[in-house]
């Protein structure tokens, strides 16, 4: 049954872990994301749905059970913050390589090093361009409220199952730690593992019967072509996601003469910055991406034949600028803002910061 | 010596005097000729047929020369990164714990890399077999010091022997996690002999009997040869194995 709630982000998506039927969720704890666990800790889901939750001796060894669950069909998860994540990217890099599907959260705090426990972004080259080894993508979802945290668990193992592939939820303190209104999805069953074996038997570990040969979870090919086979065989994938898969929100683009992109809390904090422009007479929208990989690059193309600048907003030193950049392709200005470091910019600076560098320049 | 059988005993009319289990597959074995892998591939896959119980096995393979063990064993397996393989059996038997579930693993990935992964699923009890092949060196990457190379031993990495006093002693892994609560059953076996083969696959027996009632965490330590990486014959790896490593590695039940 569905419900409404007043929750942190971070305890949203613990709640709706347990309402998508997630089988077991393998987690360690870092601030600001702590309450995740926490949350499942004390709710014990297994007397609810049968879904395990285990205290990792490590974000190492975590992303690694995530790994032997996913390997088996069952729905896993873990979830960090930046350092955190850090640690995980050798086990992403297998799991995207075994083409495992699971969930992995970031809410991301400042870095680099052990920085800040305060909000940041400056984990979106990690999250998009790879982070770990190879040639891999994550399909990246990035919330920019409660009710978004709680809605992209269920959406991410759809789509990590749909197409066998990790999907990260790239949130940031400030939407892990606020509270708002919630409408929790109501509860999913989780798979019984007759019904796993059915509909994962092809490939997951679940005991060899007589009837099939051995399911081998691996990534290790040690004759170079067959390794260029299976590279082959992840980027006709990851194409299929990028034809896809492509989510984002526009807001105020139909008149806009200039935009803002901006995803996360920065849309939120852009959204508000957009208000106080148009009072000042400024059409401005604001496009904000969902997916982050794969990334409305034709959207924001489209957008550029339209507007005369665009402003990024994000609370790094300037990241996803560069993939907004290579949208426009040099057709027209493209400039970036932002605090960093834990410091999150105000809707005032981000607005004086486009007619400054767009309007006034 | 109760388990030494006759050789009437053993030769039966009529009968085959050895049958390769079906959970080996007939891939040839990746192993060098006269590694110790190969017989403890095929005992823990014999314990496994005995026990009935292949098709509700999940294995877990390492980094290391047994890193192929997949190829060889015809079970349902999992690869895990470089020593972290207790941490995926955990994720495994934790949500599927009515399966059968097992690591086998090297002494550089249980002992060095995957030191963390190995002492904190011990101290859960997580109800899995581990399986350590202890050779004292890193054969897979051609001969490198091990945590488990002895003192004085020379490897490529360790070219004027092993220096205690620079590069520490050889760990023992198994005395450390038998003392963890969660440790039901730890062991050191070998298998170059056919007496101790026979042990070794006894003591596999009973982890595998441990898991199945439920008792947590059962360790079994092989003590290997690596005769490539020790640069010797098969013949003379086994005999520097008896002299050299079963007094810093002596063999028998630890706990349980």
């Amino acid at each position: 049954m569905e419900e409404v709630r007043l929750m942190k982000g971070n305890e949203a998506i613990a709640e709706a872990a347990i309402r998508a039927g997630v089988d077991g969720y393998f987690g360690y704890p870092i601030t600001p994301q702590s309450e995740i666990i926490e949350y499942l800790m004390l709710e014990q889901p297994h007397l609810r749905t049968g879904m395990q939750v285990l205290q990792a001796e490590s974000e190492v060894a975590a992303i690694n059970m995530v790994y032997g669950a996913a390997g088996c069909g069952k729905k896993a998860m873990t979830s960090s913050s930046s350092p955190g994540i850090s640690l995980k990217l050798e086990g992403i890099s297998y799991i995207a390589a075994s083409e495992l599907p699971c969930l992995i959260v970031n809410v991301q705090r400042g870095g680099p090093g052990l920085g800040t426990i305060q909000p940041s972004q400056a984990d979106y080259f990690q999250a998009v361009k790879g982070g770990g080894h190879g040639d891999y993508r994550l399909l990246v979802l990035a919330p920019a409220s409660v009710q978004e945290m709680a809605d992209f668990v269920d959406l991410s193992f759809e789509l990590a199952f749909k197409y066998r592939t990790p999907v990260m939820i790239l949130s940031d303190g400030v939407i892990g730690q606020m509270m708002e209104k919630v409408v929790l999805p109501p509860q999913k069953e989780r798979l019984s593992n007759e019904e796993l074996i059915k509909k994962y038997g092809s490939w997951a570990t679940t005991g060899k019967p007589a009837s099939r040969e051995r399911n081998i979870i691996t990534s290790l090919e040690l004759k170079s072509e067959r390794q260029e086979a299976h590279n082959h065989k992840l980027q006709a994938k990851y194409k299929e996601i990028s034809e896809n898969e492509v989510r984002f929100e526009k807001l105020n683009c139909d008149d806009a003469e200039y935009l803002i992109v901006a995803y996360g809390s920065s849309a939120r904090i852009s959204q508000k910055a957009m208000q106080i422009g148009r009072e000042k007479g400024i059409k401005v929208g604001v496009l904000r991406p969902i997916t982050l990989w794969p990334f409305p690059s034709d959207e924001i193309n489209k957008l550029a034949d339209q507007v005369k600048g665009i402003l990024t907003v994000e609370m790094s030193a300037g990241q996803m600028v560069e993939d907004v950049r290579l949208a426009v392709n040099g057709k027209i200005k493209v400039e970036y803002f932002g605090r960093y470091g834990g410091m999150i910019p105000s809707p005032n600076e981000v607005i004086e910061a486009l007619e400054q560098k767009l309007i006034g320049g | 010596m109760a388990e030494i059988l006759t050789p009437e005993e053993i030769i039966k009319q009529g009968e085959p005097v050895f049958v390769k289990t079906k959970l080996m597959t007939d891939n040839t074995l990746s192993y060098c000729p006269g590694c110790g892998h190969g017989v403890a591939h095929r005992i823990t896959m014999e314990v496994l047929e005995e026990m009935g119980i292949g098709d509700q096995t999940i294995g877990v393979a390492p980094v290391g020369c047994s890193v192929l063990a997949y190829e060889f064993m015809n079970i349902d397996m999992q690869q895990a990164a470089h020593g972290r393989a207790p941490a995926v059996a955990t994720g495994i038997k934790r949500l599927f714990p009515e399966k059968y579930v097992f690591t086998y693993q090297g002494d550089g990935d249980l002992a060095a890399i995957g030191t963390a992964e190995t002492i904190h699923a011990c101290n859960r009890g997580e109800n899995i077999v581990i399986i350590f092949v202890n050779n004292g060196i890193y054969g897979m990457t051609g001969g490198q010091m091990a945590p488990t190379t002895l003192e004085g031993m020379v490897s490529s990495t360790s070219p004027h022997g092993r220096d205690v006093e620079m590069m520490g002693s050889p760990i023992k892994m198994t005395e450390m996690v038998a003392t963890l609560p969660g440790v039901c059953f730890a062991t050191r076996q070998a298998v170059h002999k056919p007496g101790l083969v026979r042990k070794a696959k006894k003591a596999i027996r009973k982890a595998f009997e441990n898991q199945k009632d439920k008792k947590g965490t059962s360790i079994v330590e092989i003590v290997s040869n690596c005769n490539s990486g020790w640069k010797m014959t098969p013949v003379d790896s086994n005999i520097w194995l008896e002299e050299n490593m079963l007094p810093v590695f002596p063999l028998g039940d630890i706990k349980g």
